[in-house]
């Protein structure tokens, strides 16, 4: 399927290229202008993390990118090609793995056959096997493998739901809250595993817990009210004081 | 190819064919056939309902049109196997077309329901209301709610003078609900199928891994309504007559309270549904004490209360209590359990 960039680590180019750029994104529902003129850029390879305050337009920002909502006015690029206003599994063809808000999970199937899906999509049915197997045994799932999806505790989930998305091998990574609601292990789990995706995938984390923003230490974009209110390295963002006011509030 | 059949399917077929073979010692071949038939038509929904999660209200208009597909049909050509093809076909590829309309128009759930139900409703009306000469399509009258009688029925591919009825009928029909059943067998193992019960799982994650949800609900719903198509042919043959009764709001529950009461997500269930059903309806339409729709409304009733997964699925979980209670397998799931738990703290 398509799905370009490069893969070969030894293949890299000097400048690493945008994978994904947004331009004038807008979205409103009705009076409410939640994505509001959203200019964004994101390279090859990249980790970005995403936060703001509730209501502040990123899981907007990241449903107009994933095709989950259709964008007011704006355009989305991925790789140069326009994406503006395409349904999920197109953008998902392009080989872009999208983990949403709320765990979007096959509950009545095993662990295997859910990876697998996602595997089919991308490579043929002996290949999707062995691949399904290989992300189960990287993610440590292997002893529930056959077990159904429902009766997992949460973070079994999580973790099952990062293995669907990224055992198609996408080039750019798409997580919702992946830390929400996780046990501090499982959480460290998790940064490891999205460090991992950044050698061969752009990745960008909407996120509120500020300790794994940490963690896993990178470039922030911080919304407010709609907008970009700015773009910098997670220390610089942390130090600064508008930041500290859109977060805690002006009036403490 | 050869991979995707297991040893029980080898049990399925020996058990079905000893079940075909003897049960004309019990039932008469003639209330056998329908009974056949009826469980081809509870498959079919069990297929899309089941599997695909696609609540259709009106399977039985594909039924239906699968009837008066072969019906017309066998009056113009005057041979058989031409319009039992046709039979699936129409069907088919009416199903493809209404399909496409409500799922790439993105209707699920409830309202589903209610355009399947209207548009059989549609159909009820307006083949009732053919009765005047200037229905005819052919040489075939449609003939309102007297429906068509008298067209030309199953007979040996190629030889239009050997008829195929009475017990021969029957052993047709159990077959091709033995090669049906296979086929859908097979289907639900194929990537397609698999994908397909991971729509109905969760139709969100599967668009966001990047299949397009309303193609596969589109070809699903089409395959379900062609073996309908099929079951309603055969009927057709069986009946030697076809009326609007196949469309009607009666005929469309039936086929629902079928699945429910066999047992949804199963491929027996709904057989044995429709098949256990309709032969309870037959010994309750000879005594005339107490009203056959009370009995059945009561099952219903009884069945949603207490065994609501349905008959087949309840019977297996029954099976693997008693199976996970014998002295050997308790030990054997006693050690998965401690595997388990030993990698889980590793």
């Amino acid at each position: 399927m398509a799905v370009g960039g490069a893969r070969d680590p030894e293949a890299q180019p000097i400048m690493p290229e945008t994978v994904l750029e947004t331009v004038g994104l807008t979205m409103r529902f009705g009076g409410v202008v939640a994505s509001d003129n959203v200019h964004f850029k994101l390279k090859e390879r990249e980790l970005r993390c995403l936060i703001g305050p509730n209501g502040a337009g990123k899981s907007t920002f990241f449903k107009c990118i994933s095709g989950l909502h259709k964008p007011t006015e704006g355009h989305v690029f991925m790789q140069g090609t326009e994406t503006t206003g395409w349904l999920p599994h197109q953008i998902a063809s392009l080989g872009v793995g999208i983990k949403t808000q709320n765990p979007n999970v096959l509950n009545g199937l095993s662990v295997f056959e859910n990876i697998w899906m996602a595997a089919r999509r991308f490579y043929p049915n002996e290949e999707a096997s062995d691949r399904a197997t290989d992300i189960i045994d990287k993610l440590a799932l292997s002893y529930i493998a056959k077990a159904e999806l429902g009766q997992l505790a949460h973070g079994e989930r999580q973790r099952v739901e990062l293995g669907l998305v990224v055992v198609g091998n996408p080039w750019l990574v798409l997580l919702d809250e992946p830390a929400a609601g996780m046990s501090s292990a499982d959480v460290e789990h998790m940064s490891r595993i999205i460090d991992d995706m950044t050698r061969t995938a752009a990745v960008i984390v909407v996120e509120h817990d500020m300790q794994f923003i940490r963690s896993i230490a990178s470039t922030v974009t911080v919304f407010y009210q709609g907008a970009v209110l700015m773009e910098d390295h997670v220390d610089g963002v942390m130090s600064d004081p508008t930041v500290r006011n859109v977060y805690l509030g002006k009036k403490a | 190819m050869i991979g995707l059949w297991k040893k029980q399917d080898l049990l399925a077929f020996i058990i079905a064919l000893i079940g075909i073979w003897l049960l004309p010692t019990m039932i008469s071949t003639y209330t056998l056939t329908i009974l056949v038939i009826y469980g081809m038509l509870g498959l079919s929904l069990g297929l899309i309902w089941g599997f695909g999660g696609i609540l259709c209200f009106g399977q039985a208009a594909f039924f239906g049109l699968g009837a008066y597909t072969y019906a017309i049909a066998a009056i113009n050509i005057g041979e058989s196997t031409v319009p039992m093809l046709l039979a699936i076909l129409v069907p088919g590829v009416f199903a493809t077309l209404f399909g496409a309309m409500m799922f790439y128009g993105h209707l699920t759930d409830v309202y589903l329901g209610v355009i399947t139900l209207v548009v059989t409703l549609i159909l009820f009306k307006f083949i009732n209301s053919t009765a005047g000469p200037q229905y005819a399509i052919g040489h075939a009258r449609l003939g309102g709610f007297n429906g068509i009688p008298g067209f030309h029925t199953l007979n040996v591919p190629g030889r239009t003078d050997i008829f195929i009825w009475g017990d021969t009928l029957y052993y047709v029909c159990a077959l091709a609900l033995l090669v049906v059943f296979f086929f859908v067998t097979w289907l639900l193992r194929t990537s397609f199928g698999r994908i397909a019960i991971g729509i109905r799982e969760n139709e969100t994650r599967i668009s966001l891994m990047g299949y397009d949800v309303r193609a596969r609900k589109t070809i699903l719903f089409a395959i379900g309504a062609a073996i309908a198509g099929l079951a309603g042919a055969l009927f057709a043959n069986w009946g030697e007559i076809v009326t609007p009764g196949l469309f009607s709001l009666q005929q469309n529950a039936e086929v629902i309270i079928w699945c429910i009461v066999g047992g949804l997500g199963t491929r027996f269930g709904p057989i044995i549904g429709a098949a256990g059903l309709a032969y309870l309806k037959f010994l309750l339409g000879q005594q005339t004490l107490i009203d056959n729709a009370i009995i059945m409304g009561l099952i219903l009733v009884i069945f949603v209360l207490f065994l609501p997964k349905g008959l087949v699925p309840a019977t297996t979980s029954l099976w693997q209590s008693i199976y996970d209670r014998w002295p050997v397998r308790r030990s054997g799931s006693r050690r998965r359990t401690r595997s388990r738990s030993a990698t889980h703290h590793a």
